[in-house]
């Protein structure tokens, strides 16, 4: 093998310019690939996180309820006219129990009861509609740091304590401190003060969200005891789906993973994971074609030489290996240069780019990127390491 | 110059060779060849051109195959060989000189003398590369190993080949009118190495050329014409070139 790669390298080295030519085609495409791959999981991983930074990861809800027709004789005609049915508030059966054994699932990382219903928020002669979200601060913040969003106040929520979103308090025009009457069905109210306002940067549940107490919040939903819904976390987050239906599985409850929640932003998440990949492999067809065309030049101006070896003794194999060789060398220095490159672009991105967010390149980019053109080097090879090999002596010697 | 207890390197046994220029012509180039030739012969192939002999010398260095007739080279038949039987047989007995040096520019002189037996073993040891070294010296081109083969003359660059043919010390040294681009002087010298290591290494020289100055200088001529033997003359020996 050493006499080929010899050979390899300095026929690589007599055409430089060449030589040179294609290293940087291969660098450029290498480097689009690295830089596409970057931004483009940077991104969905900004996106990821901001969506979750309001979201639990997963939630577990009772199940909806159906209409449950009385059972007819065999043979007897039925005909049913029916409605869906409405679905009331309703709390999940046994949850302390079966809170305690998601608690024990391997994945699981935090476990949070939440009772949740529609309300109204009333000061003065101005009225919002909410939603009354009744937690444990302690478990709650280990699913969503609201402390992190606190925008004025602190995130205490207690009996008689609540906290809402930035957006409801100037729509009430209400501060730390101020009172804040609160309005649920069966002409239940509750009357708390304002502890913490909170910014989570989605409009909708700025406007909306009213943190209580779980005990005052089951009160005042008339859930006495119950929770709707209870919130989770896991290690991998996408690995929730899985774990979701585990859960399914288990409880018998509907369980529902934050990719479900989300799907269209999947979609969208996906869509994006489909074109960058698209855009790679057509990028990386394109160097391919360009280290072919190369090397099949190479072929013809080496044709001559290629003949003078195999009229030494040069086997068809040691000709084939020669241009295999300097598919795989093109692929591993242009890949090199090309992913300092994208390497020094994702800098520039972040340095000089919009800066709505940082993307920083995964440590395996590199590497695979590097081990993937070497290897469509070697592809790229093979077609005119092939006519090499084959080529006549006879015809070859005379070539001129 | 033959001696009848030399062993036989090649012996040539009606051999044809023929072209398909298009179905159904077929043109017959060399029609029934027979010869044999010697460790220490040195030995001419003349005749015009087109009369076949880089044909000819072409199937003798196994680089083309033989349309009938046999090819035995150190006694072994060759018809029946495939391409890795021939290449083996080219890489360990048979030494090439073209009319055009045909040297591997990307390489330095010393390199391409080596170059045949890297392609047969890799990295070349101290001893193969102290032998590549005396043979420089031997061509009269010590000092020159570094020297790329753009940087030598025509004449240089030729002596380069005669080395690198002869490197892997081949029982057959074929030349395909190795002087056919130089001047006379350079010629006249190429052909007076020849002849040296015909002498010294005792390996059979065919070679093709024109001229027929160079060609009585041989100890023996061989003429093609028009695909066939027409003269078979020894200058040097008297004795009948033993069959």
């Amino acid at each position: 093998m050493w006499i080929e790669f010899t050979i390899a390298l300095k026929f690589l080295r007599q055409g430089l310019a060449q030589t040179a030519l294609i290293l940087i085609g291969i660098a450029v495409g290498v480097s689009v690939i690295v830089f596409i791959v970057t931004l483009v999981t940077g991104l969905q991983a900004n996106i990821v996180d901001r969506t979750l930074g309001t979201q639990a990861h997963i939630r577990v809800e009772p199940f909806e309820e159906i209409n449950r027709p009385a059972v007819i004789r065999p043979g007897a005609l039925q005909l049913i006219l029916e409605d869906e049915r409405s679905q009331q508030l309703r709390s999940i059966n046994n949850w302390q129990q079966v809170m305690t054994a998601l608690e024990k699932l391997p994945d699981v990382t935090a476990v949070s009861p939440v009772v949740s219903g529609p309300g109204f928020a009333r000061r003065g002669a101005a009225t919002m509609s909410v939603s009354i979200i009744g937690i444990d601060p302690e478990r709650y913040e280990r699913i969503i740091t609201i402390s992190d969003d606190i925008t004025e106040g602190e995130f205490r929520v207690n009996a008689g304590n609540t906290a809402i979103g930035s957006k409801l308090a100037s729509d009430l025009g209400v501060r730390v401190g101020s009172k804040l009457r609160l309005e649920a069905g069966g002409n239940r109210t509750a009357v708390v003060t304002v502890t913490g306002i909170f910014e989570l940067g989605v409009r909708d549940l700025d406007a909306r969200f009213v943190y209580l107490d779980l005990k005052q919040a089951q009160a005042l939903l008339g859930l006495y005891g119950g929770v709707t819904t209870i919130d989770l976390t896991v290690t991998d987050i996408f690995d929730a789906s899985r774990i979701s239906d585990q859960i399914d599985r288990l409880t018998g409850l509907k369980s529902e993973s934050w990719m479900q929640i989300n799907s269209q932003l999947m979609n969208a998440l996906q869509s994006q994971s489909l074109s960058s990949n698209l855009i790679s492999f057509f990028v990386a067809l394109s160097v391919a074609f360009g280290i072919a065309s190369v090397l099949a030049i190479s072929v013809t101006q080496r044709t001559r030489e290629i003949g003078i070896l195999r009229a030494m003794g040069a086997r068809k194999e040691q000709m084939l290996r020669v241009f295999l060789i300097q598919g795989a060398i093109l692929g591993l220095f242009g890949s090199f240069i090309g992913a300092g490159i994208g390497w020094g672009m994702v800098w520039a991105f972040n340095e000089f780019g919009p800066g709505l967010f940082d993307i920083s390149p995964s440590v395996t980019i590199i590497p695979v990127s590097v081990a993937i053109a070497t290897i469509t080097g070697v592809v790229a090879a093979i077609a005119p390491a092939w006519r090499a090999s084959r080529l006549d002596p006879v015809a070859a010697i005379r070539y001129v | 110059m033959s001696d009848a207890k030399d062993p036989s390197v090649l012996k040539l046994d009606g051999l044809r060779k023929s072209y398909n220029i298009g179905l159904p012509t077929e043109l017959e180039v060399l029609h029934g060849l027979d010869m044999t030739l010697h460790t220490h012969d040195f030995c001419a192939l003349v005749g015009p051109s087109g009369s076949g002999k880089s044909t000819l010398l072409n199937l003798i260095g196994l680089l083309d195959q033989p349309t009938s007739g046999e090819l035995y080279l150190l006694d072994q038949p060759t018809r029946e060989l495939d391409d890795e039987g021939r290449t083996k047989i080219r890489r360990e007995s048979i030494g090439f000189v073209f009319q055009f040096h045909h040297l591997i520019e990307a390489f330095s002189s010393l390199e391409n003398v080596l170059m045949p037996l890297m392609v047969k073993g890799g990295r070349p040891t101290a001893e193969q590369s102290d032998w590549a070294m005396q043979l420089l010296d031997a061509v009269g081109l010590k000092g020159f190993e570094r020297k790329k083969p753009s940087q030598l003359s025509g004449g240089q660059q030729q002596r380069v080949a005669i080395a690198r043919a002869l490197v892997t010390r081949p029982a057959l040294l074929l030349a395909d009118e190795p002087t056919g681009n130089l001047d006379t002087q350079t010629a006249a010298h190429i052909f007076e190495l020849l002849r040296r290591f015909n002498r010294e290494f005792g390996c059979a020289v065919l070679i093709v050329t024109h001229d027929p100055r160079l060609s009585e200088t041989c100890d023996r001529t061989i003429t093609l014409v028009d695909g066939r033997f027409t003269g078979d003359e020894w200058h040097k020996s008297p004795s009948p070139a033993p069959s």
